[in-house]
């Protein structure tokens, strides 16, 4: 592993981790969707101020491609509140025309503008170490990293300092604005906070990937835990580990390295939605199968009990008699009478006859008053 | 380049002929099949399904070694359809909603599209060139054999929606509805979508799997704004689409290198601002107008009231004329009392008896009557 993979690596957890705290928030407000409208949209931004500064490094650049962001949102808002449109669509009308306004300029002043169509979907993370930031002659480290571990800190501190007024205005915003709060305020500050962080992390890893980064994790994690100081450290953690497999799948299939890091977030959601503990779907189908074999054992115990002593007790209660009664396959029967039995709720005799314990008397007669 | 240069070209050339007619049609059936989307709110649908169809393009190309369009429409179909399985997948099997969904498929899918897109440009072949024109759509590439496919696939899935055209209405408008008659929803549902795949992934050579979804937004947006009746819409739709993208694909041929998608994005989205604001009922620029005029009705309405109040005061005459200040002061306000009681005059209700100085007429007692006393007709 050279220094150049360290730097990039680290470059590459710094900008997963930013991405994934905000995204948190995003995917919490149901406003997943923003994030693509705005990491398409602030190219128009960037293109913009280049024509003004004809410096693709200035800082007013990123100035601009995260006002872009805000005024997308107010766009997409302003369309939407003019009830011609629906939410959906105002979104799919606005960033797609403002993201071909940006691709027009850029194909058509190619020449002037440092920037080509594959770095706007790719990033260039890869090249990111060679772009250093010297400070009177003394190499500092590569630029993006710093710009990113800026917009980190920035986005670990806001959450830190507004968490109360964030989660109050995710979860109620009613309340929120009862209480003092403007929504409207937190919502629009919180927008400017996703811009800057796509803005970031645009450099590295390309507009749409920047949605990969943003929602994957946190809805990974959504899917693991129920509360929300877990869910930003565990979606801050997601997205950090997504990162670095990704960046060594890159590595072993010399692929692009954005393209991985985006893909492991994909494969890490998609463990996380069939594993996960609670509300996995593997989980989700065992605690299916064993509630049908719990049903069906309080079933037994009542259809045992109903016979109990009756004259057709013998033939009633038995295994074999299960499958014409309740039309349980024989497997199922066995399976159910097995529980029960493990359970200490009946017992099997010799002939096959199947008798309540008095624990299972009881649990029976509850049962079927309930 | 006049505008008469530009009709023969387009009629005679054969090169922009062929691509003018592929982009159009499948401006045309995007348009037509986005209608549902938009009506169903699932705009965004169309942008999942355009950005996972990237896999199957590269893989299709991957594994048959060919770049022939039928192969690399059916990978991309494939793979957006399984795009679309996923989210459906997602929301039914936990408590991730659509929107998280549409984006965690939508980019994941397109990350894995530029992983494999990598291994394609390491092919030494001469004919992995230009898969890169998928992501943001070059209609030059258009062959005429590209455009027989768009035209032939379009028009098959536009058969479609007319044969299911009342299991569609119904889904779109009234699903549960549709379900207590006996239609079996989820299988019209999949049918719709696996339509609205096919309208997506037949313009991803020309428009570009970045901004494809625009063109299944954009042109159902402009026309929802024209009309009521979904049979208009969707053809309105469709014409609209046709006209972005032959628009697109003439502007984009003139050269300077620009790619098709972007522009046709542009001439559909410029179209739908100009629905929303100059539609006839839902415009804005109508909507303002009747503003004013129901601002304008009230005001009369009320200088009206004021002018009855005074002949009241003297017998309900209509000879005595009040003057123009004394009715501005009653309203409160200096503006808009001589505009309101021109108006009056003009509907016959108020009428000037001498200079400055206004009488109802008898008209404009029946009418004050009518409209301020209780028990009035209106």
């Amino acid at each position: 592993m050279t220094w150049i993979d360290v730097e990039i690596q680290l470059l590459a957890v710094v900008v997963a981790v930013s991405c994934a705290l905000p995204g948190v928030f995003l995917v919490l407000r149901r406003m997943a969707l923003m994030s693509d409208a705005i990491s398409h949209s602030i190219l128009l931004g960037i293109v913009l101020a280049f024509f003004v500064v004809e410096d693709i490094t200035h800082p007013l650049l990123v100035v601009a491609a995260a006002a872009t962001g805000v005024l997308t949102v107010g766009l997409v808002e302003l369309l939407h509140r003019t009830r011609k449109v629906k939410e959906d669509a105002a979104i799919a009308l606005v960033f797609p025309a403002l993201f071909s306004i940006a691709v027009i300029l850029i194909s058509r002043y190619a020449g002037s503008v440092h920037l080509d169509l594959d770095a706007v979907l790719l990033g260039e993370i890869a090249f990111a170490p060679f772009r250093r930031l010297e400070v009177g002659g003394m190499d500092l480290g590569p630029r993006g990293l710093w710009l990113m571990g800026a917009i980190l800190i920035l986005n670990v501190l806001t959450i830190l300092l507004f968490y109360k007024e964030l989660k109050l205005c995710t979860f109620d915003a009613g309340l929120a604005a009862a209480l003092g709060f403007s929504p409207v305020l937190v919502h629009y500050a919180f927008m400017t906070l996703v811009s800057g962080t796509a803005v970031g992390a645009f450099d590295s890893v390309g507009s749409i990937l920047v949605v990969a980064l943003m929602i994957a994790p946190p809805a990974a994690a959504y899917l693991l835990t129920d509360r929300l100081p877990h869910l930003l450290l565990l979606s801050g953690g997601i997205g950090a580990a997504s990162a670095v497999v990704g960046f060594w799948l890159a590595r072993g299939l010399d692929a692009s390295i954005a393209g991985s890091m985006a893909t492991m977030t994909g494969v890490t959601f998609l463990l996380a939605l069939l594993f996960a503990p609670d509300r996995g779907v593997v989980a989700g189908v065992r605690r299916r199968a064993r509630q049908r074999v719990e049903f069906a054992g309080e079933m037994l115990m009542i259809h045992v009990l109903n016979h109990e002593g009756g004259v057709r007790a013998r033939v009633e209660n038995r295994e074999d008699h299960l499958q014409e009664h309740l039309r349980w396959s024989p497997d199922f029967a066995r399976r159910v009478v097995r529980h029960a039995e493990r359970e200490g709720l009946i017992i099997r005799t010799q002939g096959g006859e199947l008798h309540l314990t008095p624990l299972g008397r009881e649990f029976a007669r509850h049962r079927m008053i309930h | 380049m006049t505008l008469g240069e530009l009709l023969q070209l387009l009629l005679f050339d054969y090169t922009l002929r062929t691509v003018a007619l592929g982009t159009a049609a499948l401006g045309a059936v995007a348009g037509a099949l986005g209608c549902f989307a938009v009506l169903r709110r699932q705009s965004l649908v169309g942008d999942a399904i355009a950005h996972a169809a990237l896999p199957g393009i590269g893989l299709a190309f991957l594994l048959t070694g060919m770049r022939a369009t039928p192969i690399l429409v059916l990978g991309a179909a494939i793979s957006g359809w399984i795009g679309t399985l996923f989210v459906l997948g997602i929301v039914r099997s936990s408590r991730i909603r659509e929107d998280a969904a549409l984006g965690i498929v939508l980019s994941v899918f397109f990350g894995l599209g530029l992983v494999i897109l990598t291994f394609v440009q390491r092919r030494p072949t001469a004919a992995q060139a230009g898969l890169e024109t998928f992501l943001f759509g070059q209609a030059a590439t258009l062959l005429a054999g590209d455009v027989v496919l768009i035209v032939g696939v379009g028009a098959a899935a536009l058969l479609l929606l007319a044969l299911f055209w009342k299991e569609f209405k119904l889904l779109s408008f009234d699903p549960e509805f549709g379900a207590s008659v006996g239609l079996p929803i989820t299988r019209v549902d999949i049918l719709l979508t696996s339509l609205l795949v096919v309208a997506i992934v037949i313009g991803l050579q020309a428009v570009g799997v970045v901004l494809m979804s625009a063109l299944v937004v954009a042109p159902a947006a402009a026309a929802r704004q024209w009309t009521d009746s979904l049979g208009i819409m969707v053809l309105l739709a469709a014409f609209l689409g046709a006209l972005a993208g032959v628009g697109g694909a003439v502007i984009s041929s003139l050269g300077g290198g620009i790619p098709t998608g972007p522009t046709i994005v542009l001439g559909a989205s410029v179209l739908v601002g100009i629905s929303l604001l100059f539609a006839p009922r839902r415009g804005m620029l109508a909507g303002l107008l009747r503003e004013r005029s129901t601002r304008r009705r009230l005001a009369a309405d009320a200088v009206l009231a004021d002018l009855y109040a005074l002949a009241a005061q003297h017998g309900e005459t209509t000879e005595y004329g009040h003057p123009v200040a004394v009715l501005r002061a009653m309203q409160g306000r200096g503006g808009g009392v001589e505009r309101a009681l021109a108006r009056l005059e003009a509907r016959g209700l108020a009428r000037e008896v001498g200079a400055g100085q206004w009488s109802v007429t008898e008209a404009g007692i029946e009418r004050a009557r009518n409209v301020f006393l209780p028990g009035g007709d209106e």
